[in-house]
C-alpha cells in the first residue's frame, strides 16, 4: 500500500502567527481544472481587523530599520523562496494552470523581483529625495517615508509573480501590509507566508489574509487606521474598485487605482510602485553660527 | 542681585557653567527677527518723537589720532546746540572722546548735563597690562570723565578665561571710584565684530553685567561689522532678562556704522519692543556716533518744515 | 519719564489699485458675464464692499473647461522653450504689479499688508519663476520617465487664506507642465485672481490656458465633477477634500489634496529661547493663524514651560492688531464673520472645557471682523481646542517631559501637515524629524515656505506635494 501523505492546512499569517480563521471558516480551493486542492481559511472583517492590528504594531519597528537591513531582509526572502523553488513550481502549477517550464520562469521571475526590489531599498531615496535650493539661509532636504499600513488587494490572477510584485514594494520602503490573497488561487499565497515567517521578516510586517474579497477588502479600504490601499486585485471590476475607493476617502487613504486588466507583470515595474506609498517629508534648518 | 546671580559669579567653573548655560541664539532667526521690526514704518508724530530721542542719545564722538583740543571743543559746542538755527531741538547725551581731550571737553561743557565719556583701557584693542588699564581709567575719571568705556579681552574672552575678563571689568569699575567716594559710570564694550557669534554676544553680556557694568556697548568702532540691528537686539534682550532675573537695569550702546535717522529709528523700534519702554531713554540706551547727528538734524529739519535739507546747511564736527 | 513711542498710523495708500464695481468670468481670454448670482466681496477689516463679482453656474464651468479643453491642444504642444517664456513674463508683470496685489490681497482678505508686501506676493512671482525653469526641462522632471506628457485640464480650487499665492502653487507647475486650468477662487477672496487673470491678458497668454470661474461650494464642485477634468487640485478643509476624494472615485481623475492641519510646534528646554518665542508666535499668529500648517499645538517641556510661557505673553503683548493697510499691523482682519464665528465657538468650548484663556490687552476696531491673539494654558489632548483645527489666532499649549512623549503626543492627530522641533541639541532635531509624522518639519525656523520645496501632508492632510521637483510629479503622465 501506498504512502499517504500528509496534507497541509492553509492558514491565514497574521503578525507572524498562522491562526484559521477566527471565523473558523474555510472555503474549497480547486485547481485550474477544477479539482478540490485544499480548504483555505476564509478570512473574515474581524481577521482583517486584527491583521491591521499586527501590522500597525509592525510599523514602527520596521520603519525605523536602516534601509540597508531591509534590503538584506527581502533578499533573504528571495534566497528562502529560491531554496523552495519545487514547492512554488507546483503551487502555480496547480492555481495558474500553467505548464512546468512556464511556472519555473515565473517562479524565478518572482524571484528575481525580490532581488531587484531589495535592491531598491537604500537607493531610492537618494533617486525621488534630495536637497532643494531655497532662497534663504536654509538646509532643506526631502526624503521619501513609508505611509504606513498598507492594504494590498492582490492581483486575482497572477498569484505568485503578481502577489511578490505588489507586497515587495510596499515592505522594502518601510510599510507594513496587510495582503488579500487571490482568493481563487490563495495556495502561492500560503507558501509565501511560510517563506516570510522561517526568513527574518519581523511579524507584522506582513499579514495575508486568503478567501473572497467581499469580506476583507471592504473592511481594510474603510478602516481608519490603514493609511494606504492597493486595489490592483480589482482590475476589471471597475464598480467594486470605485466603491471601495469611496471608502477610503473616510481617512483619505492614497489609493493606487486599479487598472482596467491586470497588468503584464514580467515588464519591470518601475519606480511608480515605490513612491506610490511613500510620503515626502521635508525638513528645514536654518544655516548659522 | 539675587542670589541666584551673584552664585553665578561665585567661582571660575560656576561662572563658566553659568555663561554656557544661557540659552543659546539662533543667528537666522535673530537675523529675521530684527529685519523684521526694522520694516516698521515710523511717521509724523512717531517720527518727531523718535529723532528727537535719538539726538537725545547720541555719544557723539572723535576718536581719531588726529583729534586736538579744537577738534573737541568744536565738537562740545555742538553736543550743546546740534542746530544752532532751533533752539527747540535737544543736546545730545555726552561728548566721548580719548582721556587726554576729557578735560577739554569738560570746559566747553561747563555745568551743562551732558556728560563726558572717555574711551580707556587701552582702546581699541584692549592689548595692555591691567596696571596700564586701571591708569587708563584713574586719569580719565580724574580729567572728569563721567563715563567711561572700556574694552574687554576679547583675547581671554574667545580662549575661554572668562575669570579674566570678569575681574578686569570689576577692576575697572573700581578704578571709575572718586576721591568723593562716587563713580564714574562704565560701559563695557564687546568688540561684537570680534566675538562674531551671537551667543558669544549673549555670553559677554551676561559677563558684563555680573562684573557690575552700566552699560553695555557693541563695539569700537574701529574693527568692521561694529554695531548691528541683531547683534544690539542679543544684548537688549540680555538687558531684559538681567532685570527680570533679579539683576540691575543696564543699559545699552550700539555703537560704530549708525549713519542715518532711518538706522537709528529702526534701533529705537528695537529697543522699544524687545526691552520695553523703560529703555527708551538717554540714561539705558545711546547712540555711538559721529555723523549720525548732522542727518537726524536734517530729517529733523525736514519735518518741521516740509522739504528736504543739506548738509551745508548744519556744521561740520 | 518716558514718553511713549506710539507708532503714528503708517497706512499704504489704496490709490495703487484700480478697483472696477463689478467683475466677470475669465474665460477663453476674455471677462464674461456668469449666469449665475453675481456677489459681494467685502474687505474684512471694515465690511465695506469691494466689488461684485460674477457666479459661474454649471454651464459657465462646462465653457471654461472647453475653453481649457481646446487650448491644451496647443499649449501642451507648444514647446518647453515657449511656454517658459509666458511663465517668466507672468512673473515679470506680478513683481511690475506687486504693490497692487499685494494692496489688493490685504484688502479682500484682510491680512497685514507687510505679509501680503513682504511674503505671498514675493513668493508669488518666485514660484512662477521657478517653474518657468521647469517648463523646457520635464525630461529630468521624473526619475524614470524620461518622456513624461501633461494631464490635460486641471481643475482647481483654491481658498481664501492665501488667494494669489495658492493660484500660484496651482496654476505654475500646471502650466509649465503643458496642462490648460480652469481654476475657482473662494467665494471671499475672488479679487487678486482676477487682477492675475488681467496679467495673463497683459502677457499674451493664448486664450483657454487659465480660466478664472468665481463662485461658492457650487462652483467648486461643478469644477471638480466635470467628466472633462483630468486634474484635480484643492487646498483646503479636509472634510471638503474627502467630498472631493469619493466625487472622483471610480474616474481616472488625478488629485491632489492640500487639507488641514494640526501642527505640533515642540519646544524643548534646550532650545534657543528668543527665536522660539519668535517661531510659536510666527507659527500661530502669521495671516491671523489662517494657515493649513499653523503650528496651533504649542507642545512645551515642562523643565523650561513657565519661563517659555512667560516671555511668550510678553511678546504677545507687542503684536499690533488692526487696519491690515498698515504697515506696522502684525494681525489684521479674520476673513469672514463665518470664521470668526468658528474662532469664538471654538475659543468658547476652549474655556468651557476648563483651558486658561489668556489674550493680551488690545483694542478692536469696532467694524469688521477681529479676534485677539489668544493662548490656551493647561490644555490636554482630550480638549477640542487640541484636536480641531481652528484656522485662527488661538494657541493651543501643553506640555511633556521627554522626547518619546512630545512625539507621542504631537503624532496623536489624524492631521500630518507640518511639525516644529526647538531644541539646540542636533541629534534630537535629526531624532524628531524622524518620527513627527507630518510632511514639513521645520527645525528651529517654522512657516517657511519657498517653490522649490516640496509642501503637503500625511494622513488626512491631503495627499501629493505642492512646490519643488517633486510638485511637478501631480501634473504629468
Amino acid at each position: 500500500m501506498s504512502r499517504i501523505d500528509v496534507r497541509k492546512t492553509h492558514k491565514l499569517f497574521i503578525g507572524g502567527a498562522f491562526p484559521r480563521s477566527e471565523s473558523g471558516h474555510s472555503y474549497p480551493v480547486h485547481d485550474a481544472k477544477g479539482a478540490f486542492v485544499a480548504n483555505a481559511a476564509l478570512a473574515s472583517r474581524k481577521d482583517a481587523r486584527d491583521a491591521v492590528a499586527a501590522a500597525r504594531k509592525a510599523f514602527g519597528g520596521w520603519a525605523g530599520r536602516t534601509a540597508y537591513n531591509r534590503g538584506q531582509v527581502v533578499y533573504r526572502i528571495a534566497e528562502v523562496m529560491e531554496d523552495r523553488k519545487p514547492q512554488f513550481v507546483d503551487a502555480v502549477t496547480m492555481s495558474e494552470g500553467v505548464g512546468k517550464a512556464v511556472a519555473g520562469r515565473t517562479v524565478d521571475a518572482a524571484i528575481d523581483r525580490l532581488v531587484w526590489y531589495a535592491g531598491w531599498a537604500d537607493k531610492y531615496a537618494q533617486v525621488v529625495g534630495g536637497g532643494n535650493p531655497v532662497s534663504g539661509p536654509f538646509f532643506n532636504l526631502s526624503s521619501p517615508e513609508p505611509t504606513g499600513v498598507v492594504a494590498v488587494l492582490a492581483p486575482q490572477g497572477s498569484s505568485l509573480l503578481g502577489l511578490v510584485s505588489v507586497v515587495a514594494p510596499v515592505i522594502v520602503t518601510g510599510n507594513t501590509c496587510v495582503v488579500a490573497a487571490s482568493a481563487d488561487r490563495p495556495l502561492p499565497a500560503v507558501t509565501v507566508a511560510e517563506v516570510l515567517a522561517t526568513s527574518d521578516v519581523p511579524g507584522g510586517v506582513v499579514n495575508i489574509l486568503t478567501g473572497s474579497l467581499d469580506r476583507t477588502a471592504p473592511t481594510l479600504a474603510s478602516h481608519m487606521d490603514v493609511n494606504a490601499v492597493d486595489l490592483v486585485g480589482l482590475a476589471g471590476d471597475p464598480q467594486t474598485a470605485a466603491a471601495l475607493e469611496e471608502a477610503a476617502a473616510d481617512n483619505l487613504k492614497r489609493v493606487r487605482r486599479a487598472p482596467a486588466a491586470e497588468p503584464d507583470w514580467t515588464q519591470e515595474p518601475g519606480l511608480d510602485s515605490l513612491t506610490a506609498f511613500t510620503e515626502t517629508k521635508t525638513v528645514w534648518h536654518p544655516i548659522g553660527i | 542681585m539675587t542670589a541666584g546671580l551673584n552664585d553665578a559669579a561665585a567661582s571660575e567653573s560656576s561662572l563658566r557653567q553659568f555663561l554656557h548655560g544661557l540659552p543659546g541664539v539662533d543667528q537666522v532667526g535673530a537675523d529675521q527677527r530684527a529685519a523684521s521690526l526694522a520694516t516698521r514704518s515710523i511717521k509724523t508724530s512717531a517720527k518727531e518723537f523718535a529723532i528727537d530721542l535719538a539726538i537725545r542719545m547720541v555719544d557723539l564722538t572723535t576718536l581719531e589720532g588726529q583729534d586736538t583740543a579744537g577738534k573737541v571743543r568744536a565738537l562740545a559746542s555742538k553736543a550743546i546746540h546740534p542746530d544752532p538755527a532751533d533752539p527747540s531741538c535737544p543736546s545730545v547725551a555726552a561728548v566721548c572722546v580719548y582721556p587726554d581731550m576729557v578735560a577739554t571737553a569738560r570746559e566747553v561743557l561747563g555745568d551743562r548735563p551732558i556728560n563726558v565719556a572717555s574711551v580707556a583701557t587701552a582702546f581699541p584693542s584692549g592689548r595692555a597690562a591691567l596696571d596700564i588699564k586701571l591708569a587708563d581709567t584713574t586719569d580719565a575719571v580724574e580729567a572728569g570723565a563721567d563715563e567711561i568705556d572700556m574694552v574687554i579681552d576679547r583675547g581671554a574672552f574667545l580662549t575661554g578665561r572668562y575669570q579674566q575678563v570678569y575681574d578686569e571689568i570689576v577692576a575697572v569699575k573700581e578704578a571709575c571710584r572718586r576721591a568723593d567716594g562716587s563713580r564714574a559710570h562704565l560701559k563695557v564694550i564687546f568688540e561684537t565684530g570680534e566675538l562674531q557669534t551671537y551667543d558669544n554676544v549673549r555670553r559677554a553680556s551676561w559677563l558684563a553685567m555680573l562684573a557690575g557694568a552700566d552699560f553695555i556697548k557693541t563695539s569700537t568702532g574701529k574693527v568692521q561689522p561694529a554695531a548691528t540691528l541683531p547683534v544690539t537686539m542679543v544684548m537688549l534682550e540680555a538687558v531684559r532678562d538681567f532685570r527680570d532675573a533679579g539683576g540691575a537695569m543696564v543699559g545699552v550702546k550700539p555703537a560704530g556704522g549708525i549713519r542715518t535717522t532711518k538706522d537709528a529709528i529702526k534701533y529705537l523700534v528695537v529697543v522699544n519692543e524687545v526691552a520695553g519702554p523703560d529703555w527708551l531713554d538717554p540714561d539705558w540706551f545711546r547712540f555711538g556716533a559721529s555723523t549720525l547727528l548732522n542727518d537726524l538734524l536734517m530729517q529733523r529739519t525736514k519735518l518741521r518744515t516740509g522739504r528736504y535739507s543739506g548738509p551745508d546747511y548744519f556744521t561740520l564736527d | 519719564m518716558t514718553a511713549k513711542f506710539d507708532y503714528a498710523p503708517a497706512p499704504e495708500s489704496r490709490d495703487i489699485l484700480d478697483l472696477a464695481p463689478s467683475y466677470g468670468l475669465f474665460i477663453n481670454g476674455e471677462f464674461t458675464d456668469g449666469s449665475g448670482t453675481a456677489f459681494k466681496t467685502v474687505n474684512p477689516a471694515t465690511e465695506e464692499v469691494l466689488a461684485e463679482v460674477a457666479e459661474a453656474n454649471a454651464a459657465d464651468v462646462d465653457a471654461a473647461v472647453k475653453a481649457a479643453r481646446k487650448a491644451f491642444r496647443t499649449w501642451s504642444r507648444m514647446p518647453g522653450t515657449e511656454r517658459a517664456k509666458y511663465l517668466f513674463r507672468i512673473a515679470r508683470i506680478i513683481q511690475e504689479r506687486s504693490r497692487e496685489l499685494a494692496v489688493c490681497e490685504s484688502l479682500d482678505n484682510g491680512k497685514p499688508i507687510k505679509e501680503s508686501r513682504d511674503v505671498d506676493v514675493p513668493i508669488v512671482a518666485a514660484h512662477f519663476f521657478y517653474h518657468a525653469g521647469w517648463a523646457d526641462k520635464l525630461a529630468y522632471a521624473v526619475p524614470g520617465r524620461p518622456d513624461p506628457q501633461p494631464l490635460g485640464v486641471a481643475g482647481q480650487v483654491i481658498p481664501w487664506n492665501f488667494p494669489l499665492l495658492m493660484l500660484a502653487w496651482k496654476v505654475a507647475p500646471a502650466l509649465a507642465c503643458g496642462n490648460t486650468v480652469v481654476l475657482k477662487p473662494a467665494e471671499t477672496t475672488p479679487l487678486t485672481a482676477l487682477l492675475f487673470a488681467e496679467i495673463c491678458q497683459q502677457a499674451d497668454l493664448p486664450p483657454g490656458v487659465v480660466n478664472i470661474v468665481t463662485g461658492a461650494g457650487t462652483t467648486g464642485q461643478a469644477v471638480v465633477a466635470h467628466p472633462d477634468v483630468d486634474k484635480v487640485a484643492f487646498t483646503g478643509s479636509t472634510d471638503v477634500g474627502k467630498m472631493i476624494a469619493r466625487a472622483v472615485a471610480g474616474t481616472d481623475k488625478r488629485v491632489t489634496l492640500e487639507l488641514g492641519g494640526k501642527a505640533a510646534n515642540v519646544v524643548f528646554d534646550d532650545a534657543p529661547l528668543d527665536q522660539a518665542v519668535e517661531g510659536v508666535v510666527n507659527g500661530i499668529f502669521f495671516n491671523q493663524g489662517h494657515v493649513c500648517c499653523a503650528g496651533s499645538r504649542l507642545l512645551l517641556q515642562e523643565s523650561v514651560a513657565e519661563e517659555f510661557l512667560a516671555r511668550l505673553k510678553r511678546r504677545m503683548g507687542t503684536l499690533r492688531v488692526g487696519d491690515p493697510l498698515d504697515k506696522n499691523t502684525d494681525i489684521g482682519a479674520i476673513n469672514s464673520a463665518e470664521q470668526l464665528a468658528r474662532i469664538t465657538d471654538l475659543a468658547a468650548t476652549g474655556e468651557a472645557e476648563g483651558a486658561g484663556r489668556w489674550s493680551p490687552e488690545c483694542d478692536l476696531p469696532s467694524q469688521g471682523f477681529w479676534f485677539p491673539p489668544t493662548l490656551f494654558t493647561n490644555v490636554s489632548q482630550a480638549h477640542r481646542i487640541a484636536r480641531e483645527e481652528i484656522f485662527g489666532p488661538v494657541l493651543s499649549v501643553l506640555t511633556f517631559r521627554t522626547p518619546a512623549e512630545a512625539v507621542e503626543k504631537a503624532n496623536n492627530t489624524p492631521y500630518g501637515l507640518s511639525a516644529g522641533v526647538w531644541t539646540d541639541k542636533g541629534s534630537r532635531i535629526l531624532w524628531m524629524a524622524e518620527r513627527l509624522r507630518a510632511g514639513v518639519v521645520w527645525a528651529n525656523t517654522f512657516n517657511k515656505f519657498d517653490p522649490a520645496s516640496p509642501f503637503g501632508g500625511y494622513r488626512e492632510s491631503g495627499y501629493g506635494r505642492e512646490g519643488g521637483r517633486h510638485g511637478l510629479e501631480g501634473y504629468l503622465k
